[in-house]
């Protein structure tokens, strides 16, 4: 079953327009994930990481309701059919 | 019940018309657009373009025909990126792979970009960026592609250098208008540095620029140079630093102390006549302590004799209750004549001067933060000459 990424506004410009976009591979981590995302919209994943690959500083991604920071990182499994979230830290100025 | 969210705001373009005079003001909340006909008595103003991101650069090429706007919208969440439009703010191109990024091994990753310089005007597919962490890229395809410039990547002061109040950044990139292949960068905290070979080989130019915050105030790297410009004859420059005010008539092999007359030589930004090799513009703030217009007058200060003294130009400005900061890259002059000049503060307010600094309008308030102030001419003839559309006029005679 697909994984499903949830696509904040600022970035749809990226997905077509579109709030969620599905991976049908069956990734087993986060970055393999975001790599899948990034082969079908390049835009996304380049602002989610940076170039060297790291979470940018003040984007958070879920993996159902656990922030990936408090688990392992971009190396955090990715149960079979979940949604992953991607969305702007709480900051600002 | 929560209330319902706002949509994010939209612009209209610019309708600029051939000859008019454009500003590219940046913000800490987007960048704006304004026009006017060549008397710069009424601007017309279209934005925010990238509501919510810091436009801390901006350019306006019009080279080999273009009409293109560059700017550099910066997300806190989402990275820095460049983006342009040909039709002035009709439409915007923002490619999914952002054009300005660190190769994977240099380690880096890209944190803002500061400037936006074309090349020289006989060189029109060269263009340069100056970014945060401080590093040169360059394209020479008009934009379509970037590269790391290695030559200062690569330079054994790189890792020395220190990033000041604004981060590590470099700011400041020069063309010589007059020597080909003469390159100038400046870098907070690092210094001016040149290339004589057009970027592939780099060397520290701070002779005479003092460092007053090492104990060494006298280094050959390390300083905080705020600002550079380009005076109208060759090898003129004029610097704003970290307390300092210089001028150099070397292309900046050493640098002359012109801080006579001005009531602090702490600053940030700097703006060189278009014509006249001796009349320079800034902005004295108080101290690096209290960055505000000193007694809280704004005050432009104006050299006519390249710095051997400086007058306050205080008409149209408030010279009461005025505690305004106007940053490193909140300056600019125009190529009219007489040359109008421009600068936009912290507050949000945009001022400008048609008459060389003698008399001020406040054009805009209310604006957010302002960074980033760049001057243009709207060539749209050249523009449609390029592009193989005729004008109406054109079109008519045909």
């Amino acid at each position: 079953m697909a994984v499903r990424f949830l696509i904040p506004g600022p970035l749809q410009p990226f997905s077509n327009g579109r709030p969620a976009v599905a991976i049908e591979a069956s990734p087993r981590t986060v970055g393999d994930a975001l790599a899948a995302l990034g082969a079908l919209h390049p835009g996304l994943r380049e602002r989610v990481v940076t170039e060297q690959g790291a979470v940018r500083p003040h984007v958070n991604v879920f993996v159902a309701d656990v922030n990936i920071r408090d688990a392992q990182g971009l190396a955090t499994r990715v149960p079979e059919g979940c949604e992953i979230a991607i969305l702007p830290a709480v900051s600002g100025g | 019940m929560p209330a319902k969210k706002l949509p994010a705001p939209t612009s209209t373009a610019l309708p600029a018309k051939n000859g008019d005079a454009i500003l590219l003001v940046g913000t800490m909340k987007g960048l704006f657009l304004l026009r006017a006909r060549p008397d710069r008595r009424r601007w017309d103003e279209v934005g925010p373009f990238f509501p919510g991101s810091s436009v801390y650069a901006a350019a306006l090429d019009t080279r080999a025909g273009r009409r293109r706007i560059w700017a550099a919208p910066s997300s806190m969440h989402w990275g820095a990126e460049l983006a342009w439009t040909d039709d002035y703010g009709k439409t915007w191109s923002r490619p999914a792979t952002p054009l300005v990024r660190f190769p994977e091994s240099a380690g880096a990753s890209l944190k803002n970009i500061w400037q936006i310089t074309p090349g020289r005007g006989d060189d029109p597919e060269t263009i340069y960026c100056g970014v945060e962490p401080s590093a040169l890229f360059e394209s020479d395809d008009a934009g379509r592609t970037w590269k790391l410039n290695g030559g200062l990547w690569n330079h054994p002061h790189r890792e020395k250098w220190h990033p000041g109040g604004g981060g590590l950044c470099l700011h400041t990139v020069l063309v010589d208008p007059a020597i080909p292949k003469r390159l100038t960068v400046a870098t907070s905290t690092g210094g001016a540095y040149r290339s004589d070979d057009g970027g592939k080989t780099w060397q520290a130019r701070n002779r005479g620029v003092r460092a007053e915050f090492y104990p060494d105030p006298n280094p050959e790297f390390g300083q905080c140079v705020h600002k550079i410009a380009h005076g109208a004859k060759p090898g003129r420059l004029f610097l704003q630093n970290h307390w300092g005010l210089y001028r150099s008539d070397d292309g900046g092999d050493s640098w002359k102390d012109v801080a006579n007359g001005v009531p602090s030589d702490f600053g940030f930004c700097m703006g060189a006549h278009p014509r006249d090799p001796d009349t320079a513009f800034i902005v004295p703030l108080h101290s690096d302590g209290f960055r505000c217009t000193p007694d809280g007058k704004l005050r432009v200060y104006r050299t006519r004799d390249a710095g051997a003294s400086w007058q306050a130009m205080t008409r149209g400005l408030p010279q009461k209750d005025a505690f305004e900061t106007v940053v490193r890259d909140g300056m600019a002059v125009d190529r009219f004549e007489p040359a109008g000049v421009y600068f936009g503060t912290r507050s949000g307010k945009l001022y400008g001067s048609r008459d060389e600094g003698r008399t001020w309008q406040l054009l805009r308030e209310g604006l957010p933060p302002i960074v980033c102030v760049k001057a243009g001419v709207a060539d749209n003839v050249a523009a449609q000459r390029a592009s193989g559309v005729k004008s109406r006029r054109a079109r008519k005679a045909a």
